[in-house]
């Protein structure tokens, strides 16, 4: 299990369960490495400030993880951590090794909306 | 507003342990940091030579050392952006994210540094995608593939050889006629039969499709340009300082690393910097330790000073 304060995704039943039961998802795929950490950290972060995202890691070398490994939108991808963006259960984002966080509010905000952050937060 | 004795800028070695020994002490800390918790230290996987302990990873050091300064009472406020901020001012002011202001009597700052980029067409649009500057985080992308590693420091040398581990063959790409790397390097990534070299030569294009398919490479001595089918690319070509935002501020060297003297104060009374952004030899885990020491020991004694000539003041006023 990576060592996160994130909601951790164990198996493929719980990565469906959690695209089920939430409209915006973002999962990021990796190992406690380099390039993941810090994505991690920013999504801890960014927590309260899309509290109509739901925010996820998960094991990049469990076998389940094949659910996130084999997607089309990552196929060509070589460099960790795999993030995915889901949208109504559809993919609408996925990135490639490290990302910034004004990189990571970027796609939030363009696929999960600025106007439904604000109004979640209040 | 909110007012601290001491402001560091900064969260990695040397920020964290200007902020633990700051905290210790009684000095209202607040520690502003840009990116993530951990600075370069948790870009090294294993730490083998931190004295006292035998082996640890750069993240769990990391953690260790902010969860230190939390105890002792730092603020640490990460992935934040410094909008502005008047080191010349008293009390010295920086505005966060546009909207938060935080004013202290000292700054310390361990701003670090980050990997070079090369800078040139397709780097950013082939991250992850063929480009990384992490082998141990995306090495095994690249099993029985064709990669290039660009750089000629310890770093790229001692890469490419543990990179060899996974990759059919490895061509390393460097723009002088000689390593810059300790000579157990050169040697290692010599004797071994998977690594070529391409010498006083760059990359001067990456190009693809969905991902990474070949580099356009440009000897520097001919000019000669020729194109090469690769898989994968790896870049460790040293690291920058990032003092863009003292640029005309603090004195900077030719290199923009901040210089400093032996109290690793600045030219800018009360403010003292540390760690990989100063003018400085050795970039180690342990240098940057004992300059953020040094850097909170001296901006406590400054502490010191400044509250007993406030106080004269209003004495004097009074």
């Amino acid at each position: 299990m990576l060592r996160t304060n994130l909601t951790h995704i164990l198996s493929e039943q719980e990565h469906a369960k959690l695209l089920q039961e939430n409209e915006n998802v973002m999962v990021c795929c990796g190992r406690m490495g380099p390039m993941c950490i810090p994505v991690y950290e920013v999504m801890e972060e960014l927590e309260n400030e899309y509290p109509h995202v739901k925010f996820a890691d998960m094991e990049f070398d469990i076998p389940d993880a094949r659910v996130i490994r084999d997607l089309p939108e990552c196929r060509n991808f070589a460099g960790l951590p795999f993030v995915v963006y889901y949208k109504n259960g559809k993919v609408v984002k996925a990135t490639s090794s490290i990302q910034s966080r004004e990189q990571i509010t970027s796609i939030l905000d363009q696929y999960f909306g600025q106007e439904v952050k604000e109004a979640a937060s209040k | 507003m909110n007012h601290y004795d001491a402001i560091i800028v900064g969260a990695g070695a040397a920020g964290l342990t200007a902020g633990i020994y700051l905290s210790r002490a009684k000095v209202k800390t607040l520690i502003l940091n840009e990116g993530a918790v951990g600075g370069q230290m948790v870009l090294t996987h294993e730490i083998a030579n931190y004295p006292g302990i035998e082996s640890i990873s750069g993240y769990e050091l990391a953690r260790n050392m902010k969860l230190q300064a939390q105890k002792f009472g730092a603020v640490i406020k990460s992935n934040i952006k410094i909008t502005s901020f008047d080191l010349y001012s008293n009390p010295k002011r920086f505005i966060v994210n546009g909207k938060e202001e935080y004013t202290s009597d000292v700054v310390i700052i361990t701003t670090g540094g980050r990997s070079r980029t090369l800078g040139v067409p397709g780097e950013n649009e082939f991250k992850g995608k063929g480009i990384s500057y992490c082998a141990t985080c995306d090495g095994d992308f690249f099993q029985d593939k064709e990669i290039i590693v660009v750089g000629g420091g310890n770093s790229a040398l001692e890469e490419a050889s543990s990179l060899t581990k996974y990759a059919s063959k490895v061509t390393i790409v460097h723009q002088f006629d000689h390593f810059q790397a300790f000579e157990h390097y050169v040697n290692e990534a010599k004797a071994n039969p998977k690594i070529d070299f391409i010498m006083e030569s760059k990359i001067i294009e990456f190009i693809g499709g969905e991902k990474l398919e070949k580099v356009k490479i440009q000897n520097q001595k001919t000019s000669e340009i020729f194109e090469k089918d690769i898989d994968g690319v790896f870049i460790f070509i040293g690291y920058v300082p990032n003092t863009e935002m003292f640029e005309g501020i603090i004195e900077l060297n030719q290199y923009k690393e901040i210089v400093v003297d032996k109290n690793m104060a600045t030219n800018i009374p009360g403010v003292y910097a540390a760690g990989d952004s100063i003018a400085k030899r050795y970039r180690q885990v342990t240098t940057a330790v004992g300059e953020g020491t040094v850097a909170a020991l001296s901006a406590a004694e400054y502490l010191n000073k400044f509250e007993k000539a406030e106080l004269a003041a209003e004495e004097v006023t009074s």
